[in-house]
């Protein structure tokens, strides 16, 4: 016990008198969240194209709500919006049916409205963010601007978190966990064995259980750390709050840290050589940040493709998240993930272990 | 009861891939001996020592510390071995305090002990020191400071002193010799300074090529080389690309620019004339000629035909 505190307690030291461990492990997810949080929810003044088509000639909805419109009369202009989501400038473009799918297709737009004779229609992706956010203002204005009910027919999304910083926070935790063990844990080894610390280390009854287990708790409790940070700036400037299960969220972490580190031992097996540590992480991570729709969603990567990424660790970790801040997710939606995050974590353990070189 | 030696080495063979460093070695060291394992960089001291600190496995052969082995016994040789290995950097970021207290975790031992191992390398007025900001000598001694904190009984020093200043390297060995006379410690250390091994050590082992050359105190192994001195000296003209002298006994040698020649005779005194009149004879003129005992490195040259430091 006596040399687990002393290992663990040197894994602080070595962490925290790095500023520049510091800055990239708690800073620059927020920085990542603030920035890009601002390019796409709607801090910033934003412009978007709705298409409006009108099946039935005496329809009376879209002309009571755009009757106070500016912009010229061909195309209504509406500011939709609150100060904690950010003003939207929505540009009503009145079009056919086929134009308006047409620029669908374009990525002109991202929602269509279909009016009835007393009744909107929305057609959109609901896996689109932005037609999310977009159904959900100009629903919300259509209601106050009517004084009845919505009569719109889909209303696939009606809790809160439609905002891109919905999407991405979890990612964002997701990642940080990911570099977190890698960098943290693989890079640190690899440079011990480099500098032969981890050989001399070995020559005195040091357990390697122990040493090793002081690099999980200390990046299950780092990633704490810099979850809390990067929460607590997400509910402080974005309102963002978790809907689901927050036991199940720290589930959450602690398997993927599981499977992270697990990944983290195994990578850092059989190397001594830091230059090819970094090309290792680089080669695992990288892919695994592009395509696990940490920033963008990977529904736009071909099928096949999205069949594989869905069982990278990364992909699991951020899709469940998500679940759980913005779908309201507990225990039993998680549970397979997070057994499977869990096994994977210890089956990459056992064989990193086994094959690992310790001088 | 016979008292195990504190090691022995017994055909030990250690091969990597297609380098095989150590070809069937085997010695035995006494208790409280200090043992100088001598050879030049490839020379397979490094991996022996690994095998006999327990960090690697022989291939062949067995190698047994105070009547135990490492496969029955690693727990207790951990607790008995003191060990710096060649250039490790330790925790850049730790101060030195902490390294030790680090290290003194591993063995249980209590917090004070880290005091005394800093005030027998002298290293106690950089406790608060961080690690990176020590100079080399300084890291050498930390690192013999983490060698000494389990009160160890065999020290295996893996070339403490490679890198260093002259006025480090001493500071090192006198560190090492208070050990000695102080606490009847066993040690066995690795270097390419034949200076360091003739000052700290009773008994040199020298390696080459996977093999020991020779074993003994520096007197036997001198003795052993058909003589005790050294006549080194310089030519001029033509003969200093080359020539022969009539008594093969002189084991004649010229440096690699033949810029400086040397013979090995038993007796300066009764030799020197001798020699003078051959080169008078032959019409060599001498430049310059020193006369002094035998060296390690002479012997380490009469064997291989090669420098220690090369």
């Amino acid at each position: 016990m006596k040399q687990f505190l002393q290992l663990t307690k040197i894994q602080y030291l070595e962490f925290f008198r790095e500023p520049g461990v510091i800055f990239w492990a708690l800073l620059f997810p927020i920085v990542m969240a603030w920035g890009l949080g601002l390019a796409f929810s709607g801090k910033a003044k934003q412009e978007r194209t709705v298409a409006w088509v009108s099946t039935s000639p005496d329809g009376q909805l879209m002309k009571n709500f755009i009757h106070d419109t500016t912009g010229n009369n061909k195309e209504p202009v509406k500011i939709l919006g609150n100060t904690k989501t950010g003003f939207v400038t929505y540009h009503f473009v009145s079009a056919t049916w086929q134009d308006a799918t047409l620029m669908v297709k374009r990525g002109r737009t991202a929602l269509i409205l279909g009016e009835g004779r007393d009744s909107i229609k929305y057609f959109f992706d609901p896996k689109n963010p932005e037609a999310q956010l977009a159904y959900l203002q100009i629903s919300a204005a259509l209601k106050n601007a009517s004084g009845k009910e919505d009569t719109g027919e889909i209303q696939p999304l009606d809790q809160k978190g439609l905002r891109y910083i919905d999407f991405l926070v979890p990612g964002l935790l997701a990642m940080n966990i990911m570099f977190g063990s890698l960098w943290g844990v693989s890079y640190s080894l690899i440079e011990k064995r480099s500098k032969k610390l981890l050989r001399r280390m070995i020559a005195t009854p040091m357990s390697k259980t122990a040493f090793l287990f002081s690099y999980f708790v200390t990046r299950i409790s780092l990633s704490t750390i810099e979850a809390i940070f990067l929460l607590f700036f997400s509910w402080l400037y974005f309102d963002m709050t978790v809907q689901g299960s927050i036991p199940a969220l720290i589930a959450m972490v602690i398997a993927g840290n599981i499977v992270f580190f697990g990944l983290a031992v195994l990578l850092s097996s059989r190397t001594a050589n830091t230059q090819i540590a970094n090309g290792i992480i680089n080669a695992v991570s990288m892919p695994m940040m592009i395509c696990s729709g940490i920033f963008f969603s990977y529904h736009n990567f071909p099928d096949w493709l999205t069949i594989i990424i869905r069982q990278l660790p990364l992909t699991i970790i951020a899709d469940t998240m998500r679940s759980i801040f913005t779908e309201g997710a507990g225990f039993a939606e998680t549970k397979m993930a997070i057994l499977q995050l869990t096994a994977t974590g210890l089956l990459f353990f056992v064989v990193g272990k086994r094959i690992y070189k310790w001088y | 009861m016979v008292t195990p030696p504190a090691i022995s080495v017994n055909n030990v063979v250690k091969s990597f891939k297609d380098v095989k460093a150590v070809k069937g070695v085997s010695f035995t060291i006494k208790k409280g001996e200090y043992c100088a394992l001598l050879g030049p960089n490839g020379a397979g001291k490094t991996t022996l020592m690994e095998m006999i600190e327990g960090i690697q496995i022989p291939d062949q052969g067995e190698i047994v510390i105070n009547g135990l082995t490492w496969k029955s016994s690693e727990r207790e040789l951990h607790r008995i071995l003191g060990i710096s290995l060649q250039e490790t950097h330790f925790f850049d970021k730790l101060k030195v305090r902490e390294t030790l207290d680090l290290f003194s975790s591993f063995y249980d031992l209590e917090p004070e002990r880290g005091n005394e191992v800093l005030k027998l390398v002298n290293l106690e007025e950089k406790h608060n020191a961080l690690v990176k900001n020590l100079s080399g000598g300084q890291r050498q001694r930390l690192s013999l400071a983490i060698a000494l904190i389990n009160r160890p009984e065999i020290l295996l020093l893996d070339e403490p002193t490679t890198g260093l200043d002259p006025t480090a390297r001493r500071e090192v060995w006198e560190i090492l010799f208070r050990l000695k006379k102080e606490h009847n410690i066993t040690m066995i250390l690795t270097t390419h300074y034949m200076e360091e091994a003739d000052y700290l050590c009773e008994r040199i082992i020298i390696m080459d090529k996977g093999n020991i050359l020779a074993d003994g105190t520096v007197d036997e192994l001198v003795a052993r080389n058909n003589g005790a001195e050294i006549i080194e000296f310089s030519i001029e003209g033509e003969a200093a690309n080359g020539f022969t002298l009539s008594d093969e006994k002189y084991n004649l040698v010229g440096d690699d620019k033949n810029e400086k020649w040397k013979i090995t005779v038993d007796d300066i005194v009764s030799n020197l004339p001798a020699f003078l009149e051959e080169m008078k004879q032959k019409d060599i003129k001498i430049k310059s000629l020193e006369c002094r005992k035998m060296t390690l490195d002479d012997i380490f040259i009469s064997m291989t035909g090669r420098r220690l430091d090369e």
